[in-house]
């Protein structure tokens, strides 16, 4: 299953994009039960296109929440159109999702 | 005396390009992301990632830029933050917090047809202020908002 799930929105002429995607965001400052430091791992990059136009490119660090959540919204988006989501993270993982606008 | 001295020089020169690129290659495998600015995202003071990100550009502080915060944030973890403006033609939201341990939280990069709107959760270690700055054309808009933080949001507990 995809770490990323979309919830779009049409307002008229806009379009609302809503993510939420699973991951830990570990800063490298918390520590397990054992006392050991977690390692960082966090999303980096954030990528959202429409029909493979990129709409808003983000670069983050462990200042986001765990298993962040995004909005974003554009002028038009119609039936069919294609959204594309995907993130990048400071340990080379990455993960993408489509979702088609109804 | 001459010779062995620059044997030496040789010999260092050797040595330290082997180090660049044997560290060259260690520093791509730990950080795969080559774009990611890591420099912005020290553990440092609110004004030297200031500098870092926009040198020694000046901000003019608006209200065309409406932040959505709570005033009192009762888990630092997860604090809910809202970015609208009617600023025209926004090329980038850049969200920071003063006393974060790294002030940089993220940058979001908008295209044309990308609403000035940005909604996101973040996390605040300690009461302080939340500077969102906007650039929009040549000119940075900043705008500040203060957030009384109940319980800190990056660890350590």
């Amino acid at each position: 299953m995809s770490s990323i799930k979309i919830r779009t929105k049409r307002l008229g002429d806009i379009t609302q994009i809503r993510t939420l995607i699973a991951h830990p965001m570990e800063t490298g400052r918390n520590k397990d039960e054992q006392g050991k430091l977690i390692p960082a791992h966090f999303i980096q990059e954030l990528t959202v296109k429409h029909n493979d136009k990129v709409i808003s490119s983000s670069v983050m660090g462990a200042g986001i929440s765990k298993n962040p959540y995004f909005a974003f919204k554009f002028i038009g988006g119609k039936t069919g159109d294609k959204i594309s989501i995907s993130w990048q993270d400071n340990l080379g993982q990455s993960d993408s999702q489509d979702k088609i606008l109804k | 005396m001459l010779e062995t001295r620059r044997k030496f020089i040789q010999k260092t020169i050797r040595f330290t390009a082997c180090f660049i690129s044997a560290a060259g290659g260690l520093f791509n495998t730990i950080i795969a992301n080559a774009t990611w600015p890591a420099d912005n995202f020290n553990e440092t003071q609110l004004n030297d990632t200031l500098q870092q990100l926009f040198g020694r550009q000046e901000f003019i502080e608006t209200d065309q830029i409406q932040v959505k915060l709570p005033k009192i944030a009762e888990n630092g973890a997860v604090v809910p933050i809202i970015i609208t403006s009617s600023l025209k033609k926004i090329e980038t939201f850049t969200i920071l917090a003063e006393k974060n341990p790294a002030p940089l939280i993220a940058q979001f990069t908008l295209a044309d047809e990308t609403e000035a709107y940005v909604s996101a959760r973040i996390k605040m270690a300690e009461t302080s202020d939340v500077i969102v700055i906007a650039k929009a054309g040549d000119a940075y808009y900043s705008k500040r908002i203060a957030v009384k933080v109940t319980i800190g949001g990056c660890g350590g507990g």
